[in-house]
C-alpha cells in the first residue's frame, strides 16, 4: 500500500478530492476518513430539496457504502475529531481511534452562526446546516405549527420555502432591508419578496432579532422594535463561518478560515485544507463550484502535480426552490466606471440587469427567466468583449448577430468552455465528447457519464438541448416521457410528487399536478391508482374502478369475455383434496377447459363472470384462494422437490418457495412478479430466467433477479449469497420493496433493473443494511393490509354488482 | 298506453351502477352495456367493441370514454365511434335518466335485428 493518507471530514468538497486522487493516482494512498456525521456522503445543496420533500436521502448520496469498499476507504462514521498531533503525525477521535498520516486533509466545513441572543438555546431552535437539522425541522413540521427563519439569504428563503410546503406558517426575518443582498440588487430583491410572499410566506425586512422567548421550548421571537412573532421552531440561516478550531488548536495558522496557499497547503506542508474551512487569497468560499474548484488542486497536487494551483474564479447563484426561478453572479454594484442595462418585463415578472465595465459583463442579475444565464456567465468568466453585440446584448443569445434562434440553436451556439452544470462543473465540451464518444442516449445516461445535472437539476433543460443539438433526431428524451397524454409528467415526477405533497387520491392528485383530463384515461389510472397504493398503505383507499378488469373482478378476462380462474398451489404443490374439488367444480360449472400453467399452477378456462363467486365458493370450502394469476404482484413461485425427494437436492427448496410465496402473496407490484426455487444448480426450477430466482447450493442460498423469459429472453444477474432461509427471504422481500419504491407501472424487474443500474440495486440490499432493513419493514408493513384472500371478500359479497347484470329482460319477458 | 310507455323500458337506478364504471343488461338481441361517468352522465351501448368483440362493459371509463379491455380501443360512449387512429362503431341506444331511474329505449335494441 502507498502513504496513508486522512481525510477529517466528509462532506462534499473532501469527497471530490479523492473521487480525482482515486482518478489520477489509483492505489497511491490508504484512505482513512473521519465524519462527524454517522453517514456517508451526501449532496449538501440537495438539503433544501429533501426538506421540501421533492428528494429522498437516498437521492442524494454522492458515495454510497459502496465506494468506500471499492476504493478501501476506511470510514469512521460519527468520529468526531479531536485532536491534530503535528510532531506525531497523528489524529484523535472523541471516540478515541487514532490514525497515523503521512498526509492529512482537513476538510472540517463550516459551522452555522448561531446569534447571540437570549434563549438560543431552547428546544425547538435549529440551525440549518445537515441532515440532522433537515430531519429536525421534518419533525416539528408534523406539528403544522408555526416557524421563524431568521435570515433572508440563499439558505434561509430554501428553509422557509421547505418548511411552508411541509404545511407550517413561515415568517422570514431578515436584518437588511431587502433579501439576498448579496447576490441581488435592490430590484430584485424585492421582486423575489413579493413571489415569496405571494406563496404565503410573511417577509419582515430589517428585522433584528432581541431575544427567543419561551418556558422550556421556544413560543416566540421578539425583535428590537418590541414586535412579538408566535413561533414553534425557529431556524438561525444568518450565516456560516469557517470551522477552523481544531486546526488553530493544532497550531496551523488560521484566520477567519484555515490559511492556505495556491497549493491548497496549510502553513504545515503535509497539512491540506480544503472546503468552507479554508481561506484561500484572503477569501473564504460557500458555493459549491469553488469548493469543487479547491478539491481539484488538492488530488492534483497529492497526485504530485507540484504545478495545480487554485485561483478563484466568478461564481453564479441559483436559488433552488421549485418556481422561483433567480440567477446572480459577478459584481453589481454600482461604480464610477461602470454602466448597466436595464430589462424589465413586469407583465411577465421578467427582470435583468447587467453590469458593465470597459464594454465587459462584470455582473448579471436574471430573474423570473433565467434561460439565458450560462451565456451570459459565459460572457462574465471569459471576459468576452461586448461592444459589437452590446445594442441587444440584454435581449440574450437570440438576438445576437441575425434572427432570433430557437433555444437548441442557442445551446449550440455555445463555446466549448461555457459551463453547463454548477453544480459539478461540467462543460459544454465535456458533455458533447461524453455523449459521441459514448453514444449516449438517455439524460440519465448523460448524468451518469459526466455528472452534469446530477446534482441541483437546475441545468437539466440545457443538457437536454444540448443532447438534441448534438443527437438531432436521435435523441429520445425518454428521461421525460410523460405518462400519457393526460400530464406533461414522467412516472417518476409523479411518484416523487405523491409524496413530496401528501397525494393520498386520484382527484386530489389530478388537481394537484394539473392533470389535462377530467378523469385520467386507462393508462394513467391504474397506475396512479399502484402508486398511491404502494405509497400510502393502509391510508390509500383501492380504487376499483381505476383497476384493470382482470384486477377488478380477481380473473383473467379471455377474448370471448369469459374469464380463468387459477388457484393458490403453494409452491406447485397440490393434494387429491384441491384436485378433486378441482374436478368436482369444473364438472358442476361445464367449465370447458382445464390446463397446467408454466407457474405450476391449474387453469380453468371458460367461466362465466356470473358464476365466478359460486366457483370460488366451491374453492375456498376446499381452503384454496385466489392464485393471483391476474395481478401486478406476485404471482407464482415454482419449485423443484429438493431434498424431500432429489439425489442432488442441497437444500429444502419446495419448503422455501412455500414460506416466500405465504410471505409475500398478495403483495402490489408495478408489473407481475414471477419466482422460482432451485434444490441445486441443476435448476430444474428454471430459476435463471425468472423475476426473482433462488439457486440451493450447499453453503446456502444464491439469490438471483432481474431475469426475463418472454418477449424478451434474458438470464438473471446474482444478487448474492446468503446463508439461511431467514435471510433469503429478507432480501427477497427488500428487493421486492424497493422495486415497488422504484418500478414504473408496467416496468418488469429486468427492465427496472436496467434502468437504474444492477449495482445500484445489489449495493442497496447487499451491502447497506441499514437500508435492507428499512425496506423490508416497509414490505411487512405493507402486507398486513394486503393479505387477504379476494376471492372470499367476494364470495362474502364484496363488488356484487360486478358479477349480475343491471337487469335481464330475458327472464323478465319470460316471466310476463 | 303511449308509445312512450311502450318504447322508454327501466332498466334500473343510476345508482346500481359504480361512478365511471359499467353494468350490463341482457335482453333477446344480446348484451347493452349502461355507462355511468365521474359527471354522473349515463350512455348505453352495444357491449360489442368494433374491433373484435370485446366486452366494453368491462372497460376502464374515463371522461365519456371507455377503454376496451382486450386490446385497448377507445369508444367514445356519446357517439360509439372509435378514437384516434383506429377506425369503427358501436351502436349506441338512446337513455334517459328519470329521477334517477335508468330508461332505455327497446325500439332501438329491436332495430339492431331488423337492421
Amino acid at each position: 500500500m502507498g502513504e496513508k493518507l486522512v481525510v477529517i471530514g466528509n462532506g462534499m468538497a473532501p469527497g471530490r478530492a479523492l473521487d480525482r486522487l482515486f482518478e489520477a493516482a489509483p492505489g497511491a494512498y490508504e484512505v482513512t476518513i473521519f465524519n462527524a456525521e454517522p453517514r456517508v456522503n451526501y449532496d449538501r445543496i440537495m438539503l433544501s430539496p429533501l426538506l421540501s420533500g421533492e428528494k429522498s436521502f437516498e437521492e442524494i448520496i454522492i458515495h454510497g457504502d459502496g465506494w468506500y469498499v471499492k476504493h478501501g476507504v476506511l470510514l469512521y462514521k460519527g468520529h468526531k475529531v479531536v485532536a491534530i498531533d503535528r510532531a506525531a503525525k497523528t489524529v484523535t477521535a472523541a471516540s478515541g481511534v487514532t490514525a497515523t498520516y503521512d498526509k492529512l486533509i482537513i476538510a472540517t466545513g463550516s459551522v452555522p452562526i448561531v446569534l447571540p441572543v437570549p434563549g438560543n438555546t431552547l428546544a425547538g431552535v435549529l440551525t440549518y446546516r445537515d441532515l440532522d437539522d433537515v430531519q429536525a425541522m421534518l419533525l416539528a413540521a408534523k406539528s403544522r405549527g408555526k416557524a421563524v427563519v431568521i435570515g433572508g439569504g440563499l439558505l434561509g428563503l430554501e428553509a422557509a420555502a421547505g418548511l411552508k410546503e411541509q404545511g407550517m406558517e413561515v415568517t422570514v426575518l431578515h436584518l437588511m432591508p431587502t433579501l439576498m443582498e448579496r447576490q441581488l440588487d435592490v430590484t430584485a430583491g424585492h421582486l423575489l419578496q413579493r413571489t415569496v410572499e405571494a406563496r404565503g410566506i410573511r417577509v419582515i425586512t430589517k428585522a433584528n432579532t432581541q431575544a427567543i422567548l419561551g418556558e422550556t421550548k421556544v413560543e416566540a421571537v421578539r425583535l428590537d422594535d418590541g414586535t412579538e412573532i408566535p413561533a414553534d421552531l425557529v431556524v438561525m440561516a444568518a450565516g456560516i463561518r469557517p470551522n477552523a478550531g481544531l486546526a488553530k488548536e493544532a497550531g496551523l495558522a488560521v484566520k477567519r478560515g484555515i490559511v492556505v496557499d495556491a497549493t491548497m497547503r496549510t502553513s504545515d506542508p503535509d497539512v491540506f485544507a480544503v472546503g468552507e474551512c479554508a481561506e484561500a487569497q484572503g477569501e473564504c468560499y460557500g458555493l459549491v463550484a469553488p469548493l469543487y474548484e479547491m478539491a481539484n488542486v488538492v488530488a492534483a497536487q497529492l497526485a504530485g502535480e507540484a504545478g495545480a494551483r487554485f485561483t478563484a474564479s466568478a461564481t453564479a447563484t441559483k436559488l433552488k426552490v421549485t418556481g422561483i426561478n433567480l440567477f446572480s453572479a459577478g459584481d453589481f454594484a454600482e461604480g464610477k466606471d461602470r454602466e448597466e442595462i436595464v430589462l424589465r418585463d413586469a407583465a411577465r415578472g421578467v427582470y435583468r440587469r447587467l453590469v458593465l465595465e470597459d464594454d465587459r459583463v462584470i455582473g448579471a442579475v436574471l430573474y423570473g427567466d433565467t434561460s439565458d444565464s450560462a451565456w451570459f456567465f459565459d460572457l462574465l468568466r471569459r471576459q468576452t468583449d461586448i461592444s459589437e453585440i452590446r445594442e441587444t446584448l440584454i435581449f440574450g443569445p437570440s438576438y445576437v448577430g441575425g434572427p432570433p434562434l430557437d433555444p437548441t440553436a442557442a445551446v449550440a451556439a455555445l463555446p466549448d468552455e461555457a459551463e453547463i452544470c454548477g453544480c459539478n462543473g461540467v462543460c459544454k465540451g465535456k458533455i458533447v465528447a461524453a455523449i459521441s464518444g459514448h453514444g449516449l442516449k438517455t439524460l440519465d445516461d448523460v448524468r451518469a457519464h459526466t455528472k452534469a445535472s446530477a446534482s441541483c437539476g437546475s441545468c437539466t433543460g440545457l443538457v437536454e438541448q444540448l443532447m438534441r443539438a448534438t443527437l438531432g433526431e436521435a435523441y429520445n428524451p425518454a428521461a421525460v416521457q410523460p405518462m400519457c397524454s393526460c400530464t406533461s409528467l414522467g412516472h417518476d415526477d409523479v411518484r416523487r410528487l405523491i409524496v413530496a405533497k401528501a397525494l393520498k387520491s386520484i382527484p386530489d392528485l389530478m388537481q394537484a399536478l394539473e392533470w389535462k383530463t377530467s378523469c385520467g384515461c386507462a393508462r394513467c389510472r391504474p397506475a396512479l391508482n399502484y402508486y398511491l397504493l404502494a405509497t400510502w398503505p393502509g391510508e390509500y383507499q383501492d380504487d376499483s374502478q381505476s383497476r384493470f378488469i382482470n384486477e377488478r373482478v380477481h380473473a383473467n378476462i379471455q377474448k370471448d369475455g369469459t374469464y380463468s380462474v387459477v388457484p393458490r398451489m403453494w409452491g406447485g404443490i397440490t393434494s387429491a383434496k384441491e384436485l378433486r374439488a378441482i374436478a368436482d367444480v369444473v364438472e358442476k360449472f361445464k367449465i370447458a377447459t382445464v390446463k397446467v400453467t408454466g407457474g405450476q399452477r391449474i387453469d380453468m378456462l371458460g367461466v362465466n363472470k356470473e358464476d365466478l363467486p359460486a366457483v370460488w365458493a366451491d374453492l375456498n370450502q376446499a381452503g384454496m384462494v385466489s392464485g393471483h394469476a391476474y395481478a401486478k404482484g406476485l404471482r407464482t413461485v415454482k419449485t423443484c422437490v429438493g431434498t424431500d425427494w432429489c439425489r442432488f437436492g442441497t437444500q429444502d427448496s419446495t419448503g422455501l418457495g412455500i414460506k416466500i410465496e405465504k410471505f409475500m402473496w398478495g403483495s402490489w407490484t408495478p408489473a407481475k412478479v414471477k419466482m422460482a426455487v432451485s434444490g441445486c444448480p441443476r435448476n430444474c426450477a428454471e430459476a435463471t430466467c425468472k423475476d426473482v430466482g433462488v439457486i440451493c447450493v450447499e453453503s446456502g442460498y444464491d439469490i438471483h433477479f432481474a431475469g426475463a423469459a418472454g418477449l424478451d429472453i434474458k438470464g438473471t444477474e446474482v444478487l448474492g449469497h446468503v446463508d439461511s432461509e431467514a435471510e433469503a427471504i429478507e432480501v427477497i422481500a427488500a428487493l421486492v420493496q424497493l422495486y415497488r419504491e422504484q418500478g414504473r407501472y408496467l416496468e418488469r424487474i429486468y427492465k427496472w433493473a436496467k434502468r437504474v443500474g444492477i449495482d445500484t440495486i445489489r449495493e442497496q440490499i447487499m451491502q447497506d443494511r441499514e437500508r435492507r432493513t428499512g425496506l423490508y419493514g416497509r414490505f411487512v408493513h405493507s402486507q398486513k393490509f394486503a393479505q387477504a384472500d379476494p376471492w372470499a371478500e367476494r364470495v362474502r359479497g364484496k363488488d356484487a354488482h360486478e358479477f349480475r347484470p343491471l337487469a335481464d329482460l330475458n327472464r323478465a319477458e319470460a316471466a310476463e | 298506453m303511449t308509445a312512450m310507455e311502450k318504447t322508454w323500458l327501466d332498466v334500473g337506478a343510476l345508482d346500481d351502477i359504480p361512478l365511471r364504471g359499467a353494468r350490463l343488461v341482457k335482453c333477446a338481441f344480446g348484451c347493452v352495456a349502461v355507462f355511468r361517468t365521474a359527471a354522473n352522465e349515463a350512455f348505453a351501448l352495444e357491449d360489442l367493441c368494433p374491433h373484435r368483440g370485446g366486452p366494453l362493459s368491462q372497460g376502464i371509463v374515463h371522461g365519456s370514454s371507455v377503454t376496451c379491455p382486450l386490446h385497448n380501443w377507445v369508444i367514445d360512449l356519446n357517439t360509439g365511434e372509435a378514437q384516434g387512429a383506429d377506425k369503427g362503431k358501436v351502436k349506441t341506444i338512446p337513455l334517459r335518466i328519470e329521477a334517477g331511474r335508468l330508461l332505455l329505449d327497446l325500439a332501438a335494441l329491436g332495430a339492431r335485428n331488423a337492421a
